[in-house]
């Protein structure tokens, strides 16, 4: 009986997000360990030649089904096409990516199957044949080891964990056939609101605003811009309006694992340090010598941002003038870099 | 409209997380108990809706004896009526079986619309609200920040990664929380008196004719094994050249080295 683990993709704006890229590249390392074949499913706007791209990262089998009604997310019409399929490839892993579509999508499909879920899962064990699945709890405070009875197991991988791993297969491309049936719910309107905007669980380096930019986040932008990275915020700062709440890095707000974290501003309340504790470096600029971020951090410096940021930003540009090429950050830690 | 309201209590947000000898639990002396974020959110909204087109928020909750403070405060905050799970045989539920039980219980309790809050802040789920939905076959929108509901029908905008989307669907339907939907108001003391006097409906899982091996530890689908503490960071370097710019130079050599930086 063959192993097979399902990865489930998903398309943004007419390309695979960085996610899926990440959670295929799980999925082979674990196919690899349990002798299994990867299968990955691509539902809706995607031409085969862009599918074909998931062998790169150890896809075995490609499923697409290209179909208009499925072109953008609706959580019955992927729901229902997805209990299909599970039902028919009998997989032990499923995997996708915990975006808001993901987790949308993840937490349906476990009550749907009854199939055990590890949510914002960033880790993958197998030992003596037991997989056991590494997640935060408590807004990051506590990482919890857990393990799933039963198959599938669904796994929504948190973005900018996992490593993204070169591993070429020869992939079989085949169409599937699906039969959509009409969705409860409607998408009746789509508006992308941060256009050209860094999605910051997907960042690599973010700068963020606190307090202590009293509502000018022009510093904040430029150093961001400079060094091609979100832009985030605290809740003091979305709380007092100047930034929307998308922006938002904590608790209630995103929680974001950059290899870089720059807290402008920033006191360091519990609930904003569990949005971004998981940066690899996290470094701190705040007048107050006491901020409670200093604790939490690898490197600080007390000063007033809006003198140090500029300092800061002239540096970039002297030690690195422009060299008209575009390249976004590539930290060492990343094995492979999509771009 | 018949409105219920999901709610769940959760430690304190600023609290201080310490895990417990079992090495899979947490201890639960030095916390306060909060209703989750995300709920109020949720109650907030309820009232909102109540106000205005009429109608009852019923504000469902399973959990030990101290939820009934969660119960409470919903009451305070308006709400008219709450019905609280208590059985101690739910306890360890994962997120499967707590969805489980909250359908049993809904589905003795007339809903027009149910709200649940995205996430509770403890396990980070971000199940429940399907589940339950799921298992009650009604639709479920997650993580909505606006709604206006028009003629039996609901328009939800809801956020998702970057995109505001909206989307229309029949009554009855769950949706789940985002923030930024409302600001939920504060309880004044005059309205805790008086949630004092409305009524909190007590049932066990005999009453929801719940087999007590389905749900809690016995019915696990999902166990935690182990808790650990995150790892630490080794202790800030702080940068203390005389000026700014010696800052931003050591700094900027320092990231360098570690993170490969150059310019966009």
């Amino acid at each position: 009986m063959s192993s097979r683990v399902l990865v489930i993709t998903e398309r943004q704006d007419g390309s695979f997000g960085k996610v899926t890229y990440e959670a295929l590249s799980e999925g082979r390392r674990i196919a690899d360990c349990i002798n299994a074949e990867v299968t990955v499913a691509v539902l809706g706007d995607c031409r085969e030649a862009d599918a074909l791209e998931l062998e790169e990262y150890g896809a075995d089998t490609i499923l697409l089904a290209e179909i208009a009604s499925l072109s953008s997310y609706g959580t019955d019409s992927y729901v229902n096409v997805l209990e299909k399929l599970a039902k028919e490839l009998r997989p032990q892993i499923i995997l996708l990516g915990a975006t808001d579509h993901g987790k949308d999508l993840a937490a349906q499909l476990s009550a749907r199957l009854d199939a055990g879920l590890a949510m914002e899962c960033t880790g993958i064990k197998l030992e003596n044949g037991e997989f056991t699945f590494t997640r935060p709890m408590y807004g990051g405070k506590v990482i919890a080891d857990i393990k799933i009875k039963g198959y599938p197991k669904i796994v929504a991988v948190r973005p900018n964990v996992m490593k993204m791993e070169i591993n070429r297969r020869k992939a079989v491309i085949k169409d599937l056939a699906v039969v959509v049936g009409k969705g409860r719910t409607l998408v009746i309107g789509k508006k992308v609101q941060s256009e050209g905007k860094i999605n910051l669980t997907e960042a690599d380096i973010i700068v963020s605003g606190g307090r202590g930019t009293r509502g000018d986040f022009g510093p904040i932008e430029a150093l961001a811009s400079l060094l091609d990275g979100g832009v985030g915020a605290s809740r003091a700062a979305v709380d007092a309006g100047w930034r929307p709440h998308n922006d938002q890095v904590g608790q209630t707000g995103k929680v974001v694992s950059p290899t870089l974290y720059i807290a402008c501003g920033i006191s360091g309340a519990i609930q904003h340090l569990a949005g971004m504790s998981t940066a690899k470096y996290i470094v701190a600029i705040n007048i107050d010598s006491e901020a409670p971020i200093f604790a939490k951090s690898d490197f600080g410096i007390t000063g007033d941002l809006f003198k140090v940021i500029p300092a800061i930003v002239n540096e970039l540009r002297t030690k690195f003038p422009a060299t008209g090429i575009s390249r976004p950050l590539c930290p060492a830690a990343v094995s492979i870099a999509l771009f | 409209m018949e409105i219920v309201v999901l709610v769940k209590q959760v430690p304190d947000t600023e609290a201080m997380i310490q895990i417990a000898e079992d090495g899979v639990s947490l201890k639960t002396e030095k916390i306060t108990w909060i209703m989750n974020p995300y709920d109020e959110f949720a109650v907030e909204e309820a009232l909102r809706i109540r106000a205005s087109l009429g109608g009852r928020v019923t504000v469902l909750a399973l959990g030990p004896e101290s939820t009934v403070t969660a119960i409470r405060t919903a009451l305070a905050m308006g709400a008219d009526k709450g019905i609280h799970i208590n059985d101690p045989a739910a306890e360890g539920s994962d997120s499967l079986s707590t969805g489980k039980i909250l359908a049993a219980a809904l589905k003795d309790i007339p809903y027009d619309l149910i709200i649940a809050g995205q996430r509770a802040m403890d396990d980070d789920g971000y199940q429940v609200g399907a589940a339950v939905a799921e298992y009650l076959d009604i639709p479920q929108i997650s993580m909505v920040i606006k709604q206006e509901i028009v003629g039996g029908k609901i328009i939800c905008h809801r956020t998702e990664d970057g995109a505001l989307v909206t989307v229309e669907s029949d009554l009855p339907v769950l949706f789940t929380t985002q923030r930024g939907l409302n600001e939920p108001r504060y309880v004044t003391f005059p309205n805790i008196l008086k949630a004092k006097k409305k009524p909190v409906e007590i049932k066990t899982l005999e009453d929801l004719g719940i087999d007590p091996q389905t749900v809690g530890p016995a019915g696990q689908k999902v166990t935690i094994v182990a808790l650990h503490s995150p790892p630490k960071r080794i202790g800030v370097r702080m940068l203390v050249r005389e000026t700014d710019q010696e800052n931003a130079a050591e700094l900027v050599r320092i990231l360098s080295e570690k993170v490969n930086v150059s310019r966009a």
